[in-house]
């Protein structure tokens, strides 16, 4: 290591200051940035796990990027991904970890304890646990249609009528806790005169949400949003455990795509294209955050 | 800038110093030599694990400071195929000796994955007793032999004789044409309800299953084929492909089959060989020569009954056209990978893994067809299940998959085809279509052939 002749006491401090955080940045840069720098590369190639292809790989050009547009399946999986992002992490996870959160504070420590652990049951247990516990809930012979059998009703097979609904409803279950634990910490943040100053005003419960608590909590909302968007996006292990993205393509979103194309048809190339677009749609919902609540800090 | 370059020289330090200590691990004197093993083990499939390890101990004790290193793989078929196929991407991760998919092989010569085997097939003078069909089974395209075939397989009927019986099917059942198979079918709903009369695979979650154990048996038997061997195309257009798809719409529109949701449950297989054949809740199934394998002593399913209960009937010609039966083939081989450092040492553990007792043991153990000679005619063999002689006759009308390096692409479309007939997405001819296209698309205008 270089050191300078004339040291800079300052400079030097600041140098081993940085010390510390190097290993986590290297490995960062290894173990992340690299994976996704070859991916993007190997998206402008014919990459494959078998055939010649897997031998020499030739760079295509655009011609993974212009397959998609004439691709049936890739537009339908695009929508679902949009769908599943928004229905079960934007309005579901966001929503009802926010009014739990907000009814928590109302309710007594008991209540509160007791629906704070059961919500934070589903989030504590491993990926692959939850989407096991989902699919026994759902499936054909699944505690949902037992305990709709104990009232005499026929339930549908779940995962094969609406497996949309079924994997948004699971995500949201396991999710909703995240978002809940943000909003209690977010809410037990907000000032309690700022409140009681509106309550003196007149304002009544919903205005004192709106025009007081949720102004307030509105960095705590971007960065919940933002966290939680990325998270499902890449939500793979619950659908492909639960459904495995079918029947017919109804479940499968973008990273069961990649996933089926790359390692089960062996076509890297494609795989890694839909991988990176996966990433371009990650980009643009995080610009969009950082813009929507950018205007009021600033 | 200045902050910048210090991040920057902070980072090359602590790379060196990595480097440096990466250097410095002692490297191990390599006198003894490690040959490493890759193959598939589920928890209904040991046969071959069984196999490597006899073969590891009889190895070993013949070559003194060789470790055989079985690495086996927990994973269907499916992810059996992907993850050998990581594997191999890497010198580091490559095996020496594997376990490979006939229909896989002529697409991983062209990767590079397979050494060629015809200079030490040469000095080997067992490679004589090996029938000499199923020797195809490992030729590149380039006529030189990559691959040793461990068995082969056939598919067939398999009818529960009890169901039958009920339904008033006079016995041995032999169906003639498919007519014959819905006459019997409806029979068979029409005398116990609840019942899945005749089951075929269909959709993407049975994967290879669904084609080789339902698609195809139709779609050969009606006088079209995948592909022209002659032309060297893919077949579109062909009515064949749409009275196939139309079978299944029936069998399924029915329910003569199971329901569509089962079908797309990549378990259900197990349901057919562990539930509903042994209970007699399923009246026949098309399904391949290994079936037995799950039954016997020591299956994952022992039945006892079976040899009693279950009988073999030829998948029959659309019309009862010639041959009068179809019957698909696949099997597995053993391959040497081409990254190897010990070629030789990794030939001679694959010439032991398929020795004759070996290959006994394996053949008996996986209801497998054997593909020596010399097993063939062995009483052991012959005595293995009561169902050898009429999986082994089906040989005479079996078919082959077209193994290209395209094939694995379109066996999905095709599946595809099944997946949206049997779940009502799309008529018979719209998925037969699509199938057209998808194709199309995946191998260019120039492979392909309307007929």
């Amino acid at each position: 290591m270089p050191v300078p002749d004339s040291p800079d006491r300052g400079s030097l401090r600041r140098w081993f200051r940085l010390l510390p955080v190097v290993p986590s940045i290297l490995l960062l840069v290894l173990f992340m940035l690299a994976p996704v720098a070859w991916s993007f590369y190997a998206s402008f190639t014919d990459a494959a796990l078998s055939g010649r292809a897997a031998l020499n790989p030739q760079w295509i050009g655009l011609d993974n990027y212009v397959r998609m547009l004439t691709d049936s399946v890739f537009p339908l999986s695009a929508w679902l991904t949009v769908v599943f992002v928004g229905a079960s992490a934007i309005l579901g996870q966001n929503a009802l970890g926010l009014v739990i959160a907000l009814l928590m504070t109302k309710s007594g420590g008991a209540t509160a304890s007791l629906v704070g652990t059961a919500v934070v049951a589903a989030w504590v247990l491993p990926e692959i646990v939850a989407a096991f516990a989902a699919y026994a809930y759902f499936s054909q012979d699944g505690t949902l249609n037992q305990l709709l059998g104990m009232f005499g009703v026929h339930g549908a097979n779940w995962l094969y009528a609406f497996p949309l609904a079924a994997i948004i409803l699971a995500n949201v279950w396991r999710g909703t806790a995240f978002s809940m634990l943000v909003y209690r910490a977010a809410l037990s943040q907000v000032p309690r005169d700022v409140s009681e100053a509106a309550l003196m005003d007149g304002a009544r419960g919903w205005q004192r949400l709106a025009f007081i608590t949720l102004p307030i909590i509105r960095g705590s909302i971007a960065t919940n949003l933002m966290l939680i968007t990325l998270q499902t996006l890449a939500v793979f292990t619950l659908i492909w455990v639960m459904t495995a993205g079918g029947p017919s393509n109804a479940s499968t979103t973008l990273p069961v795509l990649a996933y089926q194309e790359a390692f089960k048809l062996g076509d890297i190339g494609y795989g890694t294209a839909i991988a990176s677009v996966l990433i371009l749609i990650g980009m643009v919902f995080g610009t969009v955050y950082v813009r929507l609540f950018r205007r009021v800090n600033p | 800038m200045r902050r910048l370059a210090r991040i920057g020289a902070a980072l090359l330090g602590v790379v060196g110093l990595l480097a440096s200590a990466a250097c410095s691990t002692p490297s191990q004197a390599n006198d003894k030599r490690t040959i490493k093993i890759v193959y598939q083990k589920t928890d209904s499939f040991t046969a071959l694990d069984k196999v490597f390890t006899d073969a590891k101990r009889e190895f070993e004790a013949a070559n003194a400071g060789v470790t055989v290193d079985l690495q086996p793989i927990q994973a269907n078929d499916d992810d059996y195929g992907t993850k050998l196929a990581l594997a191999q991407r890497s010198p580091d991760t490559a095996p020496d000796v594997f376990y490979e998919d006939t229909f896989k092989v002529r697409s991983d010569v062209d990767a590079g994955y397979l050494l060629k085997l015809d200079g030490q097939l040469a000095t080997w003078d067992e490679w004589s007793k090996f029938n000499e069909g199923a020797k195809a089974a490992g030729r590149g395209d380039d006529g030189g032999i990559y691959a040793i075939p461990l068995g082969t397989d056939t598919r067939a009927i398999w009818y529960n004789k009890t169901v039958l019986q009920k339904a008033g099917i006079p016995l041995p059942w032999q169906p003639k044409t498919w007519d014959d198979i819905l006459t019997a079918a409806r029979k068979m709903k029409a005398a116990e309800s609840g019942i899945v009369p005749f089951n075929m695979y269909a959709g993407k979650a049975t994967g290879e299953g669904t084609v080789m154990q339902s698609f195809y048996e139709l779609l050969y038997g009606t006088g079209s084929s995948l592909y022209s061997e002659n032309d060297k195309k893919w077949v579109l257009g062909s009515k064949g492909f749409t009275d196939s798809l139309q079978f299944l719409k029936t069998l399924y529109d029915e329910k003569l089959a199971v329901t569509p949701a089962e079908a797309l449950d990549s378990n259900v297989w197990k349901k057919v060989f562990g539930e509903w054949l042994p209970k007699g809740k399923m009246g026949a199934t098309v399904e391949g020569s290994y079936t037995p394998s799950f039954w016997q002593k020591g299956g994952s399913y022992e039945w006892a009954g079976y040899a009693q209960d279950m009988a073999v009937a030829k998948f029959p010609t659309q019309f009862g056209q010639d041959p009068g039966g179809v019957s698909m083939s696949g099997g597995w081989t053993l391959a040497v990978g081409a990254k190897t450092k010990s070629p030789d040492l990794a030939f001679k553990f694959l010439t032991t893994a398929v020795n004759k007792k070996n290959a006994l043991a394996f053949d008996v153990n996986n209801s497998q067809i054997a593909v020596r000679t010399d097993v063939a005619s062995d009483p052991v063999y012959q005595a293995a299940n009561p169902f050898v002689k009429d999986v082994s006759d089906l040989v005479a009308v079996t078919h082959y998959r077209p193994a290209t390096a395209d094939y694995p692409k379109i066996s999905l479309a095709v599946q595809q085809a099944t997946e949206a007939v049997i779940t009502g997405k799309q008529s018979p001819a719209e998925a037969a279509a699509e199938y057209d296209a998808s194709v199309k698309k995946l191998v260019g205008d120039a492979k392909v052939i309307q007929k």
